[in-house]
């Protein structure tokens, strides 16, 4: 439905170059839901502005359900956009409007007739759950009920693809699990591919079948979601992983923790899990192999997929000699160990 | 001069009365014909003004260079040197050179560049991702600036509309020197020049008022379209 043909986006400023894409190749099935991850200052945001050419993409082509955008003219691009919906990290709803007009709009630009507005409109407003602000202006919504209006606005004209820009970065995270949720409605419901930019991996878990990831201008990895939480192959994959696991060592351990073994102290050791990890229940097997008793401290686990993974902080007493064989029991299952220090 | 000085002045003075009215009628016809004439020019020169920036919609250097330059010029001569200036314009346009009608000319063209500016910020103010949400849903420029630029930049361009319509009452007062009449010139050939404190107390008295109510029904008209 959409593919992005070796996309580069060069900004100048003065005479610095900055490569803000370089050679970004996607293909997005119809029906689709996919993420694009990425760090602020990735290039995530310019490359969502380059599939409708809102950023006109240095050199590579954008073609969505079969015409190449970067070909067409002025007018005819006008009217192409039509067909293609676009929401928001800010809404970017006319505070001059009410819901109702405001979702009228793209109608009132295609010269739809009053009757056919009022029943689109009504029936959009239904979908998103907002019947009863019609008539409220913007200012005196929620956030979450700007992005509903956003949303009803971005689908009056019956796109085939829906492009979301950050859309839930300004919410909160009950407020983005419900937005996520119409998202997912919307895509089963009128089989809208949907192609989303995100800097937060919990985004891409919630809702997306596809997932890129984008880092420094460069398309760094791509996969189906559960392929990237289960065999994560770069560092910044396995950053945005983590990130969504949030897994920090409590502030009166960390003030215990020493990086050398001393008398009397223990070692304090992360556990990851990651789709390769032998699934078998291994912390009970190794207390009861190796003489070692685990004391955990903190742990996520999740299920993306059909894969577990996750981050674990555990304490390991016992002789040296059995966490030794304790530790390089889990390395062969593989599950990825890391010594952050000794409790003294 | 207390305030019972101008009643027992006003109930004896039935010819001033009559003059005054008169000039209550010029000042209006002044300020709103050539108010009205300024936005009809001035508003599309401030969109223009703002969509040739940098960045606009129809950047356009050249001509937002040049644009500015001239309302700048207009912007710079002084009112009284201006109504002198364009005397032959003026002779042009309404086939005489004194008169309120004539008057109305040099007002207007004083009043174009001013109000041009004044909806160029107001137009500034508008989001910019109001427009970009507006190109991405398939908005044709002019559809952009008649259903998202101006409209979300209306109360601003109100805004301006109060100020230049209180601008032009003072502007106003100056017509007198071609002719044009209005409470501005009462004030100064019957009060200034003929030692008539009261007439030149009324004259004040009556801009002051006027003054203040275009201001409140411009603030009224602000509020009751802000939905910011």
């Amino acid at each position: 439905m959409i593919q992005i043909k070796q996309v580069n986006k060069v900004f100048y400023q003065g005479q610095l170059e900055i490569h803000a894409l370089s050679d970004i190749d996607l293909n997005i099935a119809q029906g689709t839901i996919f993420g694009v991850i990425g760090s602020s200052g990735a290039g995530k945001s310019t490359l969502i502005r380059c599939v409708n050419l809102l950023e006109r993409p240095t050199s590579g082509n954008i073609i969505i359900d079969g015409i190449d955008l970067t070909q067409l003219s002025n007018k005819q691009l006008t009217l192409t956009r039509r067909k293609i919906g676009m929401i928001f990290q800010h809404f970017n709803l006319l505070s001059s409007r009410t819901v109702f007009d405001n979702v009228a709009l793209p109608l009132e630009l295609a010269s739809t007739s009053k009757a056919a507005i009022k029943e689109k409109v009504n029936s959009l407003l239904a979908l998103v759950g907002l019947s009863d602000k019609t008539d409220t202006y913007p200012a005196n919504l929620s956030g979450g009920q700007k992005q509903r209006v956003a949303i009803a606005r971005a689908l009056a004209s019956d796109p085939k693809v829906l492009l979301c820009d950050e859309a839930t970065s300004a919410l909160d995270p009950a407020t983005t699990q419900s937005i996520l949720e119409l998202l997912l409605k919307i895509n089963q419901e009128l089989n809208i591919t949907i192609l989303l930019i995100t800097h937060e991996m919990a985004v891409v878990k919630g809702i997306c079948e596809e997932v890129a990831i984008i880092g420094d201008g460069k398309l760094v990895e791509k996969g189906s979601v559960g392929d990237i939480f289960a065999h994560p192959k770069t560092q910044l994959a396995r950053q945005f992983i983590r990130s969504t696991l949030d897994l920090s060592i409590p502030a009166d351990y960390q003030s215990r923790l020493v990086t050398e073994k001393a008398e009397n102290s223990f070692p304090l050791i992360r556990l990851e899990f990651t789709g390769s990890s032998v699934d078998a229940p291994l912390i009970t097997q190794l207390s009861r192999k190796f003489e070692v008793d685990i004391s955990i401290l903190s742990s996520n686990m999740d299920y993306v997929g059909g894969v577990k993974f996750g981050l674990m902080l555990a304490e390991f007493f016992g002789s040296e000699q059995a966490i030794q064989q304790a530790i390089t029991f889990l390395k062969e299952h593989k599950v990825e160990i890391e010594v952050l220090g000794y409790v003294v | 001069m207390s305030f019972d000085a101008i009643t027992n002045w006003w109930q004896g003075n039935e010819r001033m009365i009559a003059l005054l009215m008169d000039a209550l009628g010029q000042t209006l016809t002044m300020v709103f014909a050539s108010g009205f004439m300024g936005f009809v020019i001035g508003i599309p020169i401030g969109v223009l003004l703002h969509l040739s920036k940098k960045g606009g919609l129809l950047h356009n250097h050249l001509l937002n260079k040049v644009l500015g330059i001239v309302v700048n010029i207009g912007r710079s001569i002084p009112f009284i040197i201006l109504l002198v200036a364009v005397i032959p314009f003026t002779r042009f346009v309404v086939g005489t050179t004194i008169g309120t009608a004539a008057a109305v000319v040099p007002l207007t063209i004083g009043a174009i560049p001013f109000i041009a500016r004044l909806v160029e910020g107001a137009l500034l103010e508008v989001p910019s991702g109001l427009v970009e949400a507006a190109q991405a849903m398939g908005a044709k420029p002019q559809q952009i600036i008649t259903k998202v630029l101006l409209p979300e930049a209306l109360p601003g361009i109100i805004n301006a509309v109060t100020i230049t319509l209180v601008t032009l009452v003072g502007y106003s007062a100056m017509a007198g020197t071609v002719g044009g009449g209005g409470l501005g010139d009462v004030g100064i050939r019957y009060g200034y020049q003929r030692f008539d404190g009261t007439v030149m107390m009324i004259t004040v008295v009556i801009l002051v008022i006027m003054v203040q109510l275009i201001q409140s029904i411009g603030d009224h008209l602000v509020k009751r379209v802000d939905h910011r």
